[in-house]
C-alpha cells in the first residue's frame, strides 16, 4: 500500500511525458487524458494526505530518493493538485493550440512539484526542484513562436537556477558536515556547515519565490499563458519556494543569521514589490508583483519560524491568486488584451466574472473575513510576536511594521484594480486584441473552476478562527500567536481604509492624462532589477566568454599552430643540414679517413727489415713513455 | 568471451574490407554486429564475476615475455561501464549510419576497426596492449575524419588530431616505459603494477613519470590548454565520427586516470591532486565559457565537452585529498567521475547525432543560419531539447547523477571547489540560447522546409537518451558495478 505513494508523482510524470511526446492531434483526447491523469493524481494525493508514509529506494551514496506524506506535505500536496485539476479544466477551454504537449508538460510540472512537496533527501528535492524549473520553462515558453515568450522561459530558468545552486552547495556542505542529505536531519549538521546548508536552501527558496533580489524573472514568465500562471505563480512553483522554508523550522532556528535574514528578505519583499504592483499597467503583472509580495508574508513567517502561519497564507494566496490569474486569462481570451486602461468597466460587461474576480480582489485587499485576510493576518501575529517576546533581537517592530504597509500597500493596489474593472469609463478599445485576436466571450467551460476558486478564496477565511487554526498549527507545527482584538480590527480596518482610498483616488486619477515621473518608471521597471542583472552579471560574463574565445582561437590554438609550425620549419632546416652539412660532415670524414688509410698503408710495404725498423721503433717510443710516466 | 568481444568487430571489419557486399548488406553486416557486440556485453554484465585478482572474464596469454608483456585483458567496475557505453554508442552510430551514402562498406568497416580498439583498451590489462589500442583508435580515428569529414578543412582537422593526439601517446609510452625500468620485476602488467607500485619514495623519478601521464592523458580527454585539437575535429568529422570522438575516445583519456594514474602512482597522485584539481575547474568554466561564445553549434558542443570532462578531472582529483581523511566523500568523487564518463558519452552522442542532421541538410552549423525550426522539425525539436536539459545537469538525467555526486564530493574535501558550480548555470544559459536562437521565434532561413528527423535517426539518438534517462532515475545497477571499484581505488591511492 505504501509503495503506492511512488504513483503520486509517477502517474502524472510518466503519463506526462508520454502525453507531451505522443503527438496526439485530437483536443478532445488530449484534454480527456490530461483531466483523468490529473483526477485520478487527486485521488492519490488525497488518500496520501492523512497520516504518515514513506518510501524509499536506493540512489546515490549516503542519498535515498525518498517520498514521505506528513500534515505539512499532505495539505500543501492537495492544494496543489486541487488548483492544478481547476487549472487544467479552465485550460481545456482556453488553451488551443498543441492539447497534447500542453496537458503532458503541465502533468510533468505537477509531477515534479508533488516530488518536491514529499520529498525527503536533498537528491530528491533537487530532482522536483529542478525538473520543476524547466518545466516551467517549456510551459512559459509554451507559445514558442513569440520570441517574447521564449525570453521569459530563459530568464525564469536561468534566475532561479542562478538560486537554485544553494541547494547544491547545501548537499556538498551537509556531506562535510553530517554525512547525511535526509531533509529533516539537516539541523543536525556540524557547524560552520550547518549555516552553509541554510543559506544554500534558502538562497533557492528566495529564487523560487520570486523575492528581491530575484523577482524580475516573474515579471518576465507573464508572458505564458494564463493557466500557466494560475498554476506556476498561485499554487505552485513560487509556493514552493515558501513551502521549503516551511519544512526546515530547525534549521532555520538554529541558523538565526540565515532565519533572520529570510525574514527581514520577506519583509522588504512585501512592501516593494507592492509599490511594484501599484505601479503596473498591466493586470497580469499587477497579479505577478503582488504574488511576490504575498508570498514575502510566507517567507517572513518562515524565517521567524511560524510554520502553521506561513502555511495558511501559503494556501489562501493560491485560491485567491489562482481566481484572479484565470480571471485575466477569461479577459485576456475574450478581449485579447491585459492592458488595464483597456479593461476598463469589465465587470460590467460580464458581471458574474466581475463578482467572482471581486471576491478575489478583496481577498487580496485583505478585507475580512476572506481568506489572505486571514492569512497575513496570522503572519503578522507572528512577527508581532517576536517584539515582545524572547526572540526579540530576531524581529521585532521593524518587521511587522513592515508587514503592517505590506497589508496596506496589498489593499492599494487590490482597490485600484478593483475600481478601474467597475469603471463606468469607457476602455481603450483600440487596445483590445494587441496581444492576440479576443473572442468576445467567456467560454461556458471556464466559469466551475473560476466559481470553485472563488468559493474557496472565501471559504479559507475560516483559517481566523481558532477551530481550525489550532488544530492546523498542532499538525504542521510552529508556533501560533494569537493576535489581540485591537490588532485584529486594526488591521482589518486598515485594509478597508486603504481600499477605499485607493478606489477613490484611482477613480480621480483617470480622469487625467498618467504622469510618467521617475520613481514610478522605476517601479514600473521593477526596480530595473532584470536590466541591473543583464548589465552587471550577463554582459560581462559574454564579454569574458567573447574574450576566452579570441583568447583560445587566436592564442592557445595559434601557439600549438605555430609550435607545429616552427617543428616543420626546424625539420627543414635539419633536413637541408643533414643534405649540405651533415652529409657534407660524413663524406668529408670519409674523405679524412681514407687519407689515414692511405698513409696508414705505407709502412705495409712486405719487407722484413723495414718490419724490424718500425718495431724497433715502436719499442723505443714505448721505453720513453715509460721512462717519462714512470 | 572478451576476446572475441574485442576481435570480433575487427574480424567482421576484415571480411568487408575484402568482400565486395553490396551496400545494403554491408549496412546490415555493420547493424548486426553492433548488436552482436551489444548482446554479448550485456551477457558478460549479467554473468560473469570476478576472479581471484578481482578482474572480471580476465584472459591472458604470452606474447613478448622477454619484456614482460603478455596479451592481459579483463574488466572491472571501472572498465565495465565504459565497455556498455562503446557497445551502445557503437549501435546508435550504425543505426545513424544508415543512410550514410560515401562508400558505406569501408565506412562501416573502418568504423567495426574503431569499435575493437575501443573495446580492447578498456579491456587491457597491460600497458603495451593499452597502448597500442590507443593509437590504433588514433589511426582509426584519422582516416574516418579525413576520409569521411566534411568542411573545407577536413584534411587538416584530422592531421591535427591526429599529430596532438598522437604526441600525447608518445608522452604515454615514456611514462609507461619509466613504469616498467621502474617495477621489480620489469613488468607492464597493470593489475601487477597497481598491486605493487613502483616508484614509491622515489620522488624525482615519479614526477617525471607523472608528468609525462598527466600531460599524455590530458591531451586525450582533453582538459585546458591541451583542447585546441577538439573543435576543429569535431566540426569537421562525419556526425559518427564526432559521436565515437565524444562519447568514447575521449573517456580513453580520463579512462587513464581512474586505471593507470591513480593505482600505479598513488603517493604522486596525492601530491599532485590539487594541480588536478585546478586543471579540473578550469576546464569546467574555460569550457563553459568559450562555449557560450560560439557561434556554431558543434563548436558549442565541442567546447561543452571540455566542460563536462572537467567535471571528470576534478572528481578523480579531489580523490587524492586525504587531508580531511574523508574516505566517503572521495569515493562519492570518483563514482561521480566514472558515472560522468558513461552519462557524458550518451547526452554529447546525443548531441552531435542531433547537430549531424543539421549538416545533412543544409551544410551549415552556423546558429544564426536557422530560426523557427520548431515548426518544420518537431521531432528533431523535442530531442535536441531533451539532449540540451540533460547536458546542462537537469535531474532526472544521468547528468545530474553524475555531477551531483562530484559537486557533494569535491565540496565536501575542498570547499573552494564550490566555483565549479557555475559550470552548470553557464551551460545552462548557453544552452537555453541556442534552442531559442535556432528553434523558436519566426521561421527564418535555413529553418524553411527543413526536413524532421526520419525514424532512423530518432531511433539512433533515443537509443543514446533512453539509458541516459534511466541512469538519471535509477542509478543503482550502475552505481553498484562503479562503487566497489571506486572502493579498490580509494583504498590503492591510500592516504
Amino acid at each position: 500500500m505504501n509503495a503506492l505513494l511512488w504513483l503520486v508523482p509517477g502517474l502524472p510524470a510518466a503519463a506526462g511525458a508520454v502525453l507531451a511526446l505522443s503527438g496526439v492531434r485530437s483536443r478532445r483526447a488530449a484534454v480527456t487524458i490530461t483531466l483523468t491523469v490529473a483526477a485520478l493524481t487527486l485521488v492519490l494525493t488525497t488518500g496520501f494526505a492523512v497520516g504518515q508514509s514513506t518510501v524509499r529506494t536506493p540512489f546515490l551514496a549516503k542519498a535515498d530518493l525518498a517520498l514521505g506524506m506528513d500534515p505539512l506535505a499532505g495539505v500543501v500536496g492537495v492544494a496543489v493538485v486541487v488548483v492544478a485539476v481547476l487549472v487544467l479544466v479552465f485550460a481545456g477551454a482556453d488553451v488551443t493550440e498543441s492539447p497534447a504537449r500542453f496537458g503532458g508538460l503541465m502533468l510533468l510540472f505537477v509531477a515534479a512539484v508533488l516530488t518536491t512537496v514529499a520529498a525527503r533527501t536533498l537528491p530528491t528535492l533537487i530532482l522536483g526542484w529542478e525538473v520543476m524549473g524547466a518545466t516551467s520553462y517549456a510551459l512559459i515558453g509554451f507559445d514558442w513562436r513569440r520570441p517574447a515568450a521564449v525570453t521569459g522561459g530563459v530568464v525564469a530558468f536561468v534566475t532561479t537556477r542562478t538560486a537554485d545552486l544553494g541547494l547544491y552547495l547545501a548537499a556538498g556542505a551537509a556531506l562535510a558536515g553530517g554525512g547525511t542529505l535526509d531533509l529533516a536531519r539537516m539541523s543536525d549538521v556540524a557547524e560552520p556547515w550547518r549555516t552553509v546548508v541554510a543559506a544554500g536552501i534558502a538562497a533557492a527558496a528566495i529564487g523560487k519565490a520570486a523575492q528581491l533580489p530575484f523577482t524580475f524573472w516573474i515579471s518576465r514568465a507573464m508572458e505564458g499563458p494564463s493557466p500557466v500562471s494560475a498554476l506556476l505563480h498561485s499554487a505552485a512553483m513560487v509556493a514552493m519556494g515558501g513551502y521549503l522554508l516551511l519544512r526546515v523550522p530547525e534549521l532555520l532556528a538554529r541558523t538565526p543569521v540565515v532565519g533572520t535574514t529570510v525574514a527581514w528578505i520577506g519583509a522588504l519583499t512585501t512592501v516593494g514589490l507592492g509599490l511594484v504592483a501599484l505601479a503596473q499597467r498591466d493586470v497580469k503583472q499587477v497579479l505577478a508583483a503582488s504574488t511576490s509580495a504575498q508570498l514575502g508574508f510566507v517567507v517572513l513567517a518562515a524565517g521567524l519560524g511560524g510554520v502553521s502561519a506561513g502555511v495558511g497564507q501559503l494556501l489562501a494566496h493560491a485560491a485567491t491568486k489562482a481566481l484572479l490569474f484565470l480571471a485575466a486569462g477569461a479577459w485576456l481570451s475574450a478581449l485579447g488584451t491585459r492592458r488595464l486602461s483597456a479593461l476598463r468597466g469589465v465587470a460590467r460587461r460580464w458581471p458574474l466574472l466581475g463578482a467572482l474576480a471581486t471576491v478575489g480582489l478583496l481577498s487580496l485587499a485583505g478585507i475580512a473575513p476572506l481568506s489572505l485576510w486571514a492569512g497575513k493576518e496570522g503572519v503578522l501575529a507572528v512577527a508581532l510576536s517576536t517584539t515582545s517576546s524572547r526572540i526579540s533581537s530576531e524581529g521585532g517592530w521593524p518587521l511587522y511594521l513592515l508587514g503592517l504597509l505590506g497589508t496596506a500597500l496589498s489593499a492599494a493596489y487590490a482597490g485600484r484594480v478593483l475600481q478601474i474593472i467597475w469603471s463606468g469609463r469607457s476602455p481603450e478599445t483600440d487596445r483590445w486584441d494587441e496581444f492576440e485576436p479576443g473572442t468576445r466571450r467567456i467560454e461556458p467551460a471556464m466559469w466551475p473552476p473560476l466559481i470553485l476558486l472563488a468559493l474557496a478564496a472565501v471559504a479559507l477565511g475560516v483559517l481566523a478562527l481558532p477551530a481550525v487554526s489550532d488544530p492546523l498549527a498542532a499538525a504542521v507545527g510552529g508556533p501560533h500567536p494569537a493576535e489581540g482584538v485591537v490588532e485584529l480590527i486594526g488591521s482589518a480596518g486598515l485594509a478597508l481604509v486603504v481600499t477605499a482610498i485607493a478606489w477613490r483616488r484611482t477613480a480621480v486619477a483617470e480622469r487625467r492624462p498618467v504622469r510618467s515621473t521617475r520613481p514610478t518608471r522605476l517601479l514600473l521597471d521593477w526596480f530595473g532589477l532584470e536590466r541591473a542583472a543583464r548589465a552587471g552579471l550577463v554582459a560581462p560574463v559574454d564579454r569574458l566568454a567573447g574574450l576566452l574565445a579570441r583568447f583560445d582561437d587566436r592564442m592557445l590554438d595559434a601557439g600549438v599552430e605555430t609550435a607545429a609550425g616552427r617543428t616543420v620549419a626546424l625539420a627543414g632546416a635539419a633536413a637541408r643540414f643533414d643534405r649540405s652539412d651533415l652529409d657534407g660532415l660524413v663524406e668529408g670524414l670519409g674523405r679524412a679517413v681514407r687519407r689515414l688509410a692511405r698513409l696508414a698503408r705505407r709502412p705495409q710495404t712486405g719487407q722484413i727489415h723495414q718490419y724490424y725498423l718500425q718495431s724497433a721503433a715502436v719499442v723505443i717510443v714505448v721505453a720513453v713513455l715509460l721512462i717519462v710516466i714512470g | 568471451m572478451l576476446s572475441l568481444i574485442i576481435f570480433l568487430p575487427l574480424v567482421v571489419g576484415l571480411l568487408l574490407c575484402v568482400v565486395r557486399l553490396p551496400d545494403l548488406v554491408a549496412r546490415w553486416v555493420w547493424v548486426v554486429t553492433a548488436l552482436a557486440e551489444f548482446v554479448l556485453v550485456v551477457t558478460l554484465w549479467v554473468t560473469a564475476r570476478p576472479g581471484s585478482s578481482g578482474l572480471w572474464a580476465e584472459e591472458q596469454l604470452r606474447w613478448i615475455p622477454s619484456v614482460g608483456v603478455s596479451y592481459h585483458v579483463g574488466v572491472d567496475g571501472l572498465s565495465l561501464p565504459l565497455l556498455g557505453l562503446t557497445a551502445v554508442i557503437f549501435v546508435a552510430a550504425a543505426a545513424y549510419a544508415f543512410a550514410q551514402h560515401d562508400r558505406p562498406r569501408l565506412y562501416a568497416a573502418v568504423n567495426l576497426f574503431l569499435q575493437s580498439t575501443c573495446f580492447g583498451l578498456f579491456a587491457a590489462q597491460d600497458l603495451i596492449l593499452f597502448f597500442v589500442f590507443f593509437d590504433l583508435s588514433i589511426v582509426a580515428m584519422y582516416l574516418v575524419i579525413a576520409r569521411w569529414g566534411h568542411g573545407a578543412t577536413h584534411r587538416r582537422s584530422a592531421l591535427k588530431f591526429f599529430l596532438y593526439t598522437f604526441l600525447g601517446s608518445l608522452a604515454l609510452l615514456g611514462a609507461f616505459i619509466g613504469l616498467f625500468v621502474a617495477s621489480n620485476p620489469h613488468t607492464f602488467d597493470m593489475v601487477a603494477l597497481a598491486a605493487h607500485p613502483p616508484l614509491v619514495g622515489r620522488p624525482g623519478a615519479a614526477t617525471l613519470v607523472i608528468v609525462l601521464l598527466l600531460i599524455g592523458l590530458a591531451v586525450k580527454t582533453p582538459t585546458v590548454p591541451f583542447h585546441t585539437w577538439l573543435p576543429p575535429a569535431h566540426t569537421d568529422a562525419p556526425t559518427v565520427g564526432s559521436l565515437v570522438l565524444a562519447a568514447v575516445l575521449l573517456k580513453m583519456g580520463t579512462y587513464g586516470f581512474v586505471r593507470i594514474a591513480m593505482p600505479m602512482l598513488p603517493e604522486s597522485w596525492r601530491q599532485w591532486s590539487w594541480v588536478i584539481i585546478v586543471v579540473g575547474v578550469v576546464s569546467v568554466l574555460y569550457g563553459a565559457l568559450v562555449a557560450l561564445a560560439q557561434t556554431d553549434l558543434k563548436r558549442t558542443i565541442a567546447y561543452t565537452s571540455v566542460n563536462h570532462m572537467g567535471y571528470v578531472v576534478l572528481g578523480v582529483g579531489v580523490a587524492g585529498l586525504t587531508a580531511r581523511s574523508d574516505e566517503v566523500a572521495r569515493q562519492i568523487a570518483v563514482t561521480g567521475a566514472v558515472t560522468q564518463m558513461v552519462s557524458h558519452g550518451l547526452i554529447t552522442g546525443a548531441l552531435f547525432l542531433l547537430a549531424g542532421t543539421f549538416w545533412e541538410r543544409r551544410q551549415s552549423y552556423a546558429l544564426d543560419d536557422y530560426g523557427g525550426l520548431a515548426r518544420s522539425a518537431p521531432r528533431l525539436t523535442a530531442m535536441f531539447g531533451l539532449a540540451a536539459f540533460a547536458s546542462l545537469g537537469l535531474p532526472g538525467f544521468s547528468g545530474f547523477v553524475a555531477e551531483f555526486q562530484i559537486f557533494t564530493g569535491s565540496i565536501a574535501l575542498a570547499p573552494v571547489t564550490a566555483v565549479a558550480l557555475l559550470g552548470i548555470l553557464i551551460t545552462a544559459g548557453l544552452f537555453l540560447r541556442a534552442l531559442q536562437r535556432v528553434f523558436t521565434g519566426p521561421q527564418r532561413g535555413a529553418s524553411v522546409d527543413f526536413a524532421d528527423l526520419s525514424p532512423h535517426e530518432v531511433l539512433a539518438a533515443g537509443l543514446l537518451l533512453v539509458p541516459a534517462v534511466a541512469i538519471g532515475l535509477v542509478p543503482r545497477p550502475l552505481l553498484a558495478v562503479i562503487t566497489p571499484a571506486a572502493q579498490t581505488l580509494i583504498r590503492q591511492l591510500g592516504g
